[in-house]
């Protein structure tokens, strides 16, 4: 990975050091955000927006393909098909032990921790399928619609 | 055309807000839904999940469905972007 600043897209330096110091701390906040939905308010859509956020911020201060060197665009494809594919695999797997489908008290059959508490990390596991989705489809957005379906270069 | 099209939603519109003189009142506690679906998620939602934010509970179980096809709507809007206006770079 090469440093940073070699990037010269975002030629204002003021704006480089901020966005530099504040993208670490975005993105710890978006992971709390995600993991903490079930005591707090968040989620996997709010915690995903955040995180989705820090990357378009750098794509914003230092250019596009600054931002693809932390995600790259093949990465971003397969979290695209993953965090849906979570979701819909926690469902199926539900099934496949004897429940409804996204009746998470049915993975109680596959590792037992109680059917109440595999209530519980259901929703997280779903959350963080939510917010694998969200994440990398607003830097999909985002990376389509600013340079014209190129994804090399644009704002 | 164009006067037949103002009146349709005209029509559509007055009919629709017409419809909206049988909802229940705004916070109505006797309402269908706080009757019997909003109260029980209060007193069920941390027995049944052990999940103390009781809109997580709802979002991500009791309303699980709901939330899976929300993410597919996510996924459609990116897939659909990215048909219409991604395009090979020239080489």
């Amino acid at each position: 990975m090469r440093d940073i600043n070699e990037h010269t897209a975002g030629e204002d330096l003021i704006i480089k050091t901020s966005v530099r110091l504040m993208v670490p701390f975005i993105q710890v906040f978006g992971l709390y955000v995600i993991v903490h939905g079930h005591y707090s308010p968040g989620g996997g859509f709010q915690g995903g927006v955040i995180l989705g956020a820090s990357f378009i911020l750098l794509a914003l201060a230092f250019g596009m393909k600054a931002s693809q060197e932390y995600m790259t665009v093949s990465v971003n494809a397969v979290f695209n098909n993953l965090g849906p594919a979570i979701f819909v695999g926690v469902g199926v797997l539900c099934t496949l032990f004897g429940g409804l489908f996204l009746d998470y008290s049915a993975l109680d059959n596959l590792i037992p921790l109680g059917v109440v508490e595999w209530r519980s990390f259901g929703i997280f596991l779903v959350e963080v399928g939510v917010g694998v989705a969200v994440m990398s489809i607003m830097v999909l957005l985002y990376w389509n619609l600013s340079s014209g379906g190129a994804m090399d270069e644009g704002l | 055309m164009k006067n037949l099209a103002l009146l349709a939603t005209l029509v559509t519109g007055a009919l629709l807000l017409y419809g909206t003189k049988d909802f229940p009142a705004w916070g109505d506690p006797r309402d269908p839904a706080s009757t019997y679906l909003s109260p029980y998620y209060i007193e069920k939602a941390i027995e049944q999940t052990h999940v103390p934010n009781i809109v997580t509970a709802v979002l991500g179980d009791y309303r699980g469905y709901d939330t899976m096809f929300e993410t597919v709507v996510i996924y459609c809007a990116g897939m659909a972007v990215l048909s219409v206006l991604w395009r090979k770079k020239e080489e």
